[in-house]
C-alpha cells in the first residue's frame, strides 16, 4: 500500500498496516527531519523492521536531492539475513510501483568465514584460520611474489576481482550473504572484498553491531561512511553490554605463554631479515618517525583488526622513540609480558584503576603510558614489515598489545581486576587479569558524534529513560508504543507455586531444593500434555539447566515429558545448537511437537524467533539475574552508582527483567499469532520486579494471573488455547481498529488520527 | 537382485544333524542347482522352485549359523551359507522365485487387464473372506453387468488397506532414553544384567553410528556379540559416572573401549554437512564467524554468564544434553530401513542413506524459500477471498445450510449441465429479487400460512399413516423389523436386490457426466441392468402373499423410486444429447 506521512510518500509492501506501525513511522520520520537521535520501543510482533525499512527507503526516495544512507545494525547474522529478506520484498514492491527510479543497492556484510567462496580457504574450521588463510593468498607481498614465481598460490577469485578493477561493481539490488556468494561465484570475483568495496556506495548496508561499535573492526570497515547516514540499532536492549564488551580485554596464563612464543618467533624473523634485507627494517623506522598516518593507504587485503581504542583517542603523532626499532619494541613487550605474569601470580582478588596500574607498569617495567598507547599500532606495523600472514598464530601477542593500548588510552570508565581463580571453582587455579570497561557510552560516543541520526529500537527498552543515561546521549524522540490487540493473543502468567502449593523459585537457597525441581518438572510435564506444537523453556544459566535436566532425568520426569514431545537443548556448541533448533522446527512443522530448552542470556535467547507454532508457550524458569558475586559486575555497579546515580538493585532488576521480557517476547510475531508466557518464580509476583516488565506485557497480565499454582495455570492454559483456536475478525471489528487497510488509513488521515492511535 | 542369478558357496545338509557337503549353490528364478566341491559326491541337486513350498532361514543374532531351509513336499533342503549377507542375498532371490512360481498356479485372470499376481491374490482373498462380496461379484461381474476392474474400482480402499498395512507405515522409534537402559541386579553380587531386545539394539545403532560401525567391524571377527555389548555398557557406565579422567584412563588401556568413549566422528561429519543446509535464520554458526568482539581473551571473560568447564579430557565428555538432542534427531528422522535388513547393511550403505543426492541448487532454493516464508507477516497481507466455507460452527444452521446449498448445486450440475451458467446469479440480481419479494410482502402482508395447508396435511398424514401402521402391525418391539415378518427366501432376495441395485446405481451416477464413449456404453449397459432390476422388484411385489403385499410394497417403493430416478435421468440426458446439434462442452 502507499500512503502519505506528512511530505513523504511511504511504500509499504503489505495491503494492511497496524496502527502502531504507522505511529512508529511517524515518530521516526520526525526524528529524521530533526536530524537527531531517537529511542523507540515497540512490542515484538508488530513488524518493527519492515516499518523502519519502508519509512527510511521511502524517505530517501522522496528526497532525492539529499539521499540518506541507511546503516542497519543487527546483533546476529541470522537477523541480518532476515532483515535483508524483508528489504528484498520491499524493494520488489517499490520497483513495481515506481519503476527503475526506485533501484537501490543494499548489501549485507559479514566476515570472510561467511562470505568466502574459495574452497581451500573455506575448509579451515574456525573464523581466524579462514582470515589467515585468505591473507596467505591475498596479502600484497604474497601477490608480489606470485607475480614473479607462478608456483606461489594466490586466490583466483581475488585476482579476478583485482583485474576487473573499477568494473567490479555490484549492480543495484538487494544482496543477502547468500546472494553475494552466488554473485561472486558466477562472476569469479571475491564476494568479501567486493562487498567491502561496495559498502561505500550502497544505499543500505546491513551488518552486525560490532562493525560500528567495536573499534577493532569499525576502524577498517566503517571509517568511510558519510555523515548523512541513518544508523539503526535493532534489538538494541543489550546495546550497553555490547559496548562494554567491545572495550574489554583479559589476559590469562595461556595468553602469556602464547605471547612469549609469538615474541620469540618474531625475534627469529627479525634476525633473518637483518641478515637478508636490513633495508626493510630501516625503512620501517623512518616511516614510524613520520607518524602513524600511514594506515589510510594500506591495500585492503593487508588490513587486519584495527586498533582496539577509538580512533579519536589516538594521537596523530610520531611513535615514541623507544619502540621505533623492532628489537627495542620486542624488549618492551617482553618486559610487559613479564610484568603481567608477575601480577597474575596473586593469592587474592585485586582491583585497580587503570591509572594506578599504568603507574605500577612504569615503576616495575619501565614502560610509560605513551609507549603503552602505541603498542598495538607498532605491532601491526612490525607484522607488516615482517610479512606475517598467519595472523591466527599471533592472536596472543595481539591481545597483549590490545591490553596495553587500552590501558594507555583510557583513564576513566575502566578497572583492572585480577582474580586467582573462578569464584565457583576455587580448587582450580585459573588466574586472569581483566581490563573491563564499565562505561557503555565510550564505545558508542563516536557513532553518536559521527552520524546525523541514530535510531535505537527494540521490543524491550523499559524503562526507556534509563538508556539515554547509560549511553549518554540526548534523543530528540523517545517513545514507547503499546500494542493494540485484536484479541488477547498473549497470555502472561506468574506461577508462584507448584502443584503441591509450595513456592517455586531459582533463588540461590531454593534452586537445588528437590521439591522445587520436581514442581518445575511436573509443571512442564502438565503443560506439555496440554499445549500443542512447540514449547520453549528458558533457564537462568547453563549450569542450572544442566543440573535440572539431569535431576529430571534421574527421577523419571524427563521420560514422561518425552512421551509427549521431543526434547531439544541448547548447548555450548553452536553447531549442535543450530542443528537442535533445526530439528525443533522440523518437529513442530510435522506436528510431532517439541520442547526447546534454552538459556536466558544465551545465543538462542538473543535472536531466534519462536513465533507461530514454533512457540505456543514459553516458560521462564526463574529470574535471570546476573551472577551477582562477579567482581566485574560489582565494579560496574559501583561505577554506575558513582557516575549515573543508578542504584545497584535497580540496575540488577532492570537487567534481569529485560532479559526475561526478551525471552518471552520471542513467541509473538504478528497480531494473528498467539502464545502464552509463564514466569515461573515467586519473585515475579512482587511489584518491584514485575513493574520493570515492558508495558505491553504488563497490560495483559491480569491480577488474577499473578499468583498461580500449577493446576490453576493449567486451567488457564486450556481456556486460553480453546479461545485462541476460534476464528476472529482480524480488523478488530467494532471497537478500535487494529489492522488498517488503505481506505481506513486514508479516512484516518482526514479525520482526527489521534483518536485511533493513542 | 535384478540379475536373477546368485552363486554362493554353501554346505548342503540333508538333515539338521548332517555336517554338510561343501559346494556351490546356484540360484536362478526358475530353479536352484547345488554342485558339491567333490565331483564324485552324489549330493548333486537340481530342483525347480515349482516344487518348493516355502522357505525358512535362521535369524542373525541367534547363535545358529546362517541356514537357508527350502521346504518341499517330502522334506527340506538345508544349505549352510558362509555368512548372513550371503544368506540375505539368497533369501531375497528365493522369495522372488517362489512368488513367481506360485502366481502361475493362481486361477486364470478374468479381466482383460494385466494384474500383478499379488494383487490378484489379494482380490481372491478378499472375496473368500467376504461371502456377500463374493455373491455380489458373481451377480454383477460374472453376468457381465460390470467389468472386473469397474467392480474393484469402487473398492480401492479394501485393496489399499491391506497393502499399506504391510508397507507404507513404519513404526518410528520410541522417544525414550535408550541411553540409560536400566540394568537388572540380582542384589547379591556386583554383577548387573542388561536385557537387550533387537529393538533396543537397533535404536542404539541408529543413535550411534560409530557403535554400529564398530559392531560390524568387530563382531564376530574380533569378539563375540556378548563381549561387544559388555564393552559397550562398560563404556556407558563410565559415562554415567561423569568421571572424565577415569574414562580417559580406561580408554587409554583398551582401544576397543575407546571407540565407545570418544565422540562420534560420523556424527560430527554429518553435523557439519547438515549445518550447511540449515535455515539461515537459525544459523548461529555463521554468527560466531562474524563475532570479532569475542576474540579469544576479548570481551568480558569472567562475569558469571560464561560457564567454566575443565578443558582437559574434553574428548571423553559426553553430556546428557547432547544425548537428548541426538535422541530427538533420530526419532524425528525415523527409521528408514526395515528392521531385519538393517543388520546386514554395510556401514557404507548406512551412511550413504544420509547423503541423499540433493543437488546444491535445490538446497539453496529451499533455504531461500524458507527465509522468505519466515519473513512474511501473514495478517498484513490481503485476505484472499476463500472459495471454501471456513469451519466455524458458531452458528450450526448457517454451516449446514451452506453445505446443503453446495450439495444442491452439484446436483444441478449433473442434472442440467448447460443450465449451469444461469445458476450463477450476480449479487445485484439476487439483491434485486430479494428486495422485490420484501416489498411484495410489505405491500401484501405475509400470506398467512407459509405452506399450503393442503400440502402440509398430505405430508403429515402420509408420514403418520406409514409410521403408525407399521407400528400397529409389528407391536411394540422396536427391534423387530418389517423384514422379519417376510418369508426367508423373499427377504434374502430383497436384500440381495438392494445391495445389487445400490452397486449399480453407484456406478451409474458416477459415470455422469458422460465424457468418453466408454462411459456411454457403460451407462447404457447399466441402464439395462437397472430396468431388469426394476422388473425383478415388481415381480417380488406381485408374487408376494397378499397379507404381506402392503408391507412389501412399502419397502420396495423407495428402492424403485431410486431406480426410477436413474432411468428418468438417463432418458432426459439421452434426449438432450440427441436433440441438440451443437454439443456443449464435455459431451461426446
Amino acid at each position: 500500500m502507499k500512503f502519505q506521512i506528512e511530505d513523504v510518500t511511504v511504500y509499504f509492501p503489505y495491503d494492511n498496516i497496524y496502527p502502531e506501525q504507522y505511529a512508529y513511522m511517524l515518530e521516526l520520520k520526525r526524528a529524521l527531519d530533526a536530524r537527531g537521535h531517537c529511542l523507540l520501543e515497540m512490542p515484538t510482533g508488530t513488524g518493527k523492521t519492515i516499518a523502519l525499512l519502508s519509512l527510511i527507503t521511502s524517505y530517501t526516495l522522496s528526497k532525492p536531492q539529499n539521499p540518506v544512507k541507511l546503516i542497519y545494525c543487527t546483533r546476529t547474522v541470522h537477523e541480518m539475513e532476515k532483515t535483508l529478506a524483508e528489504l528484498k520484498s520491499l524493494h520488489n514492491y517499490q520497483l513495481q510501483h515506481l519503476g527503475p527510479s526506485a533501484k537501490i543497492l543494499a548489501v549485507g556484510l559479514s566476515s570472510r568465514k561467511n562470505l568466502c567462496v574459495n574452497p581451500t580457504v573455506l575448509s579451515a574450521s574456525n573464523r581466524d584460520s579462514v582470515d589467515a588463510g585468505c591473507r596467505k593468498l591475498t596479502a600484497s607481498w604474497v601477490r608480489a611474489l606470485a607475480a614473479e614465481n607462478p608456483r606461489i598460490q594466490t586466490c583466483q577469485f581475488f585476482e579476478q576481482y583485482e583485474r576487473a578493477g573499477s568494473a567490479a561493481v555490484l549492480p543495484p539490488g538487494v544482496y543477502t550473504l547468500q546472494d553475494l556468494r552466488a554473485f561472486g561465484k558466477e562472476k569469479g570475483w571475491c564476494p568479501y572484498f567486493l562487498a567491502r568495496h561496495m559498502v561505500q556506495f550502497a544505499n543500505v548496508v546491513v551488518y552486525s553491531y560490532q562493525y560500528l561499535l567495536d573499534p577493532k573492526v569499525a576502524g577498517i570497515i566503517s571509517k568511510e561512511m558519510q555523515r548523512e547516514s541513518v544508523v539503526v540499532f535493532d534489538e538494541a536492549h543489550n546495546i550497553d553490554n555490547v559496548c562494554i564488551e567491545a572495550l574489554s580485554v583479559s589476559v590469562r596464563r595461556q595468553t602469556i605463554e602464547g605471547a612469549r612464543r609469538n615474541l620469540s618467533k618474531m625475534n627469529q624473523e627479525i634476525d633473518k631479515f637483518k641478515a637478508t634485507d636490513a633495508g626493510r627494517l630501516r625503512a620501517e623506522y623512518n616511516r614510524l618517525v613520520e607518524g602513524l598516518a600511514l594506515r589510510g593507504d594500506l591495500p585492503a587485503t593487508d588490513n587486519w583488526l584495527s586498533n582496539p581504542a577509538l580512533p579519536d583517542d589516538i594521537l596523530k603523532e610520531a611513535v615514541p622513540g623507544n619502540i621505533r626499532r623492532a628489537e627495542h619494541f620486542l624488549h618492551v613487550l617482553r618486559r610487559l609480558v613479564q610484568y603481567l605474569e608477575g601480577r597474575l601470580e596473586t593469592e587474592n582478588v585485586e582491583k585497580e584503576s587503570p591509572v594506578a596500574f599504568a603507574t605500577s607498569v612504569l615503576n616495575h617495567a619501565g614502560i610509560d603510558q605513551k609507549t603503552l598507547k602505541f603498542c598495538y599500532d607498532r605491532l601491526h606495523s612490525l607484522m607488516m614489515t615482517l610479512e606475517i600472514t598467519d595472523t591466527d598464530e599471533f592472536l596472543h601477542v595481539q591481545t597483549i598489545c590490545d591490553f596495553a593500548t587500552l590501558l594507555g588510552t583510557y583513564a576513566r570508565g575502566f578497572s583492572i581486576i585480577i582474580e586467582p581463580f573462578d569464584e565457583r571453582m576455587p580448587h582450580i587455579p585459573d588466574p586472569v587479569l581483566q581490563l573491563c570497561c564499565h562505561d557503555a557510552s565510550l564505545a558508542i560516543k563516536p557513532v553518536f558524534d559521527r552520524f546525523q541520526s541514530v535510531v535505537i529500537t527494540s521490543g524491550t527498552l523499559s524503562p526507556i529513560d534509563l538508556y539515554p543515561r547509560l549511553l549518554n546521549f540526548n534523543p530528540v524522540v523517545s517513545r514507547s508504543f503499546t500494542m493494540s490487540l485484536t484479541r488477547d493473543c498473549i497470555c502472561p502468567m506468574v506461577l508462584t507455586r507448584g502443584s503441591d502449593q509450595l513456592p517455586v523459585s531459582t533463588k540461590f537457597d531454593m534452586r537445588s531444593d528437590l521439591g522445587v525441581v520436581r514442581n518445575y518438572g511436573r509443571m512442564l510435564l502438565e503443560m506439555a500434555s496440554v499445549v500443542p506444537d512447540g514449547i520453549v523453556c528458558f533457564f537462568v544459566s547453563y549450569s542450572y539447566m544442566d543440573g535440572i535436566v539431569n535431576s529430571w532425568n534421574e527421577n523419571g520426569i524427563l521420560m514422561d515429558i518425552m512421551q509427549h514431545k521431543l526434547v531439544f537443548i541448547e548447548t555450548q556448541d553452536v553447531v549442535e545448537t543450530t542443528l537442535a533448533l533445526d530439528n525443533y522446527r522440523k518437529a513442530c512443522d510435522c506436528g510431532r511437537g517439541a520442547i526447546f530448552f534454552s538459556v536466558a542470556r544465551g545465543k538462542v535467547a538473543e535472536g531466534i524467533d519462536f513465533d507461530r507454532h514454533y512457540g505456543r508457550l514459553v516458560i521462564m524458569f526463574g529470574v535471570p539475574f546476573q551472577y551477582t558475586l562477579s567482581k566485574i559486575l560489582l565494579a560496574r555497579l559501583e561505577y554506575l552508582r558513582d557516575t549515573f546515580q543508578i542504584k545497584e538493585g535497580d540496575f540488577l532488576t532492570f537487567d534481569a527483567l529485560r532479559q526475561a521480557a526478551q525471552c518471552v517476547g520471542r513467541v509473538i510475531r504478528s497480531k494473528a499469532d498467539y502464545g502464552m508466557m509463564i514466569f515461573a518464580d515467586k519473585r515475579y509476583s512482587r511489584h518491584d520486579k514485575r513493574s520493570k516488565l515492558p508495558g505491553w506485557i504488563l497490560s495483559h497480565l491480569h491480577d488474577a494471573h499473578l499468583n498461580l499454582s500449577t493446576d490453576m495455570a493449567l486451567h488457564i492454559a486450556r481456556e486460553f488455547l480453546r479461545k485462541m483456536a476460534q476464528p476472529y475478525d482480524k480488523t478488530g471489528g467494532s471497537g478500535k481498529k487494529t489492522l488498517l487497510s488503505q481506505e481506513d488509513l486514508e479516512k484516518m488521515l482526514e479525520g482526527n488520527m489521534n483518536d485511533i492511535l493513542y | 537382485m535384478s540379475t536373477g542369478q546368485v552363486i554362493k558357496r554353501a554346505k548342503y545338509k540333508a538333515s539338521v544333524k548332517d555336517p554338510g557337503t561343501p559346494g556351490v549353490l546356484k540360484l536362478t528364478e526358475e530353479k536352484f542347482v547345488f554342485r558339491p566341491n567333490d565331483p564324485t559326491s552324489n549330493k548333486k541337486l537340481e530342483v525347480e522352485f515349482k516344487l518348493i513350498q516355502s522357505h525358512k532361514h535362521t535369524k542373525e543374532g541367534s547363535n545358529k549359523p546362517p541356514w537357508l531351509n527350502l521346504v518341499h513336499s517330502q522334506g527340506s533342503y538345508i544349505f549352510e551359507l558362509e555368512s548372513f549377507p550371503d544368506l540375505n542375498v539368497c533369501r531375497e532371490l528365493v522369495g522372488i522365485a517362489l512368488a513367481l512360481n506360485k502366481s502361475g498356479e493362481a486361477p486364470p485372470a478374468i479381466s482383460e487387464e494385466q494384474l500383478s499376481p499379488a494383487e490378484m491374490a489379494l482380490r481372491i482373498k478378499l472375496l473368500q473372506e467376504d461371502s456377500k462380496l463374493q455373491k455380489l461379484h458373481k451377480e454383477l461381474v460374472a453376468s457381465g453387468k460390470l467389468t472386473e476392474s469397474e467392480f474393484w474400482a469402487t473398492r480401492k480402499k479394501l485393496l489399499d488397506k491391506d497393502e499399506s498395512r504391510k508397507l507404507k507405515q513404519q513404526i518410528g522409534f520410541k522417544n525414550s532414553m535408550i541411553f540409560d537402559t536400566k540394568p537388572m541386579s540380582d542384589g547379591r553380587t556386583n554383577q548387573v544384567k542388561f536385557s537387550l531386545t533387537p529393538e533396543i539394539k537397533n535404536q542404539i545403532f541408529a543413535l550411534k553410528p560409530a557403535v554400529h560401525q564398530a559392531f560390524l567391524k568387530f563382531v564376530p571377527s574380533k569378539m563375540t556379540e556378548k563381549d561387544f555389548w559388555n564393552k559397550y555398557f562398560r563404556a556407558e557406565y563410565l559415562h554415567s559416572t561423569k568421571n572424565a579422567v577415569a574414562a580417559a584412563a580406561e580408554a587409554a588401556e583398551d582401544e576397543d573401549l575407546a571407540v565407545f568413549l570418544k565422540d562420534d566422528e560420523i556424527l560430527e561429519k554429518e553435523a557439519r554437512k547438515k549445518v550447511r543446509r540449515v535455515d539461515p535464520t537459525l544459523d548461529m554458526e555463521a554468527d560466531q564467524g562474524d563475532d570479532y568482539t569475542h576474540l579469544p581473551d576479548h570481551g568480558i571473560f569472567r562475569d558469571g554468564s560464561k560457564e567454566v568447564s575443565e578443558a582437559q579430557n574434553q574428548l571423553y565428555r559426553r553430556t546428557l544434553l547432547q544425548d537428548l538432542n541426538r535422541q530427538g534427531a533420530v526419532v524425528l528422522e525415523g527409521r528408514n530401513l526395515d528392521t531385519e535388513t538393517e543388520h546386514l547393511k554395510s556401514v557404507a550403505e548406512v551412511l550413504a542413506r544420509t547423503r541423499q543426492a540433493e543437488s546444491d541448487v535445490d538446497i539453496e532454493q529451499e533455504r531461500r524459500n524458507r527465509l522468505s516464508r519466515m519473513t512474511q507477516i501473514e495478517d498484513l497481507q490481503a485476505q484472499d477471498d476463500n472459495h471454501f466455507t471456513p469451519l466455524c460452527i458458531k452458528d450450526p444452521r448457517e454451516y449446514f445450510d451452506s453445505q446443503q446449498a453446495n450439495a444442491v448445486k452439484t446436483l444441478d450440475d449433473s442434472q442440467a449441465g448447460m443450465d449451469q451458467s444461469r445458476c450463477n446469479l450476480s449479487s445485484e440480481e439476487a439483491y434485486g429479487s430479494l428486495r422485490a419479494s420484501i416489498s411484495k410482502i410489505k405491500t401484501m402482508g405475509l400470506s398467512d400460512p407459509l405452506v399450503d395447508p393442503e400440502i402440509a396435511l398430505k405430508v403429515h398424514t402420509g408420514l403418520t399413516k406409514n409410521i403408525s401402521s407399521t407400528k400397529y402391525h409389528l407391536g411394540k418391539n422396536s427391534k423387530e423389523s418389517v423384514l422379519d415378518i417376510l418369508p426367508n427366501t423373499t427377504k434374502d432376495q430383497l436384500l440381495d436386490h438392494w445391495v445389487c441395485s445400490q452397486e449399480l446405481l453407484r456406478h451409474f451416477w458416477s459415470s455422469y457426466p458422460i465424457t468418453t464413449p466408454n462411459l456411454n456404453t457403460k451407462v447404457s449397459r447399466l441402464k439395462d441392468s437397472i430396468s431388469q432390476m426394476y422388473s425383478k422388484l415388481e415381480e417380488i411385489k406381485v408374487t408376494a402373499r397378499s397379507d404381506l403385499r402392503h408391507q412389501l410394497s412399502l419397502i420396495v417403493h423407495p428402492m424403485q423410486q431410486v431406480l426410477d430416478a436413474a432411468l428418468l435421468h438417463y432418458d432426459a440426458d439421452k434426449r438432450k444429447r440427441n436433440a441438440k446439434g451443437q454439443k456443449p462442452n464435455g459431451y461426446v
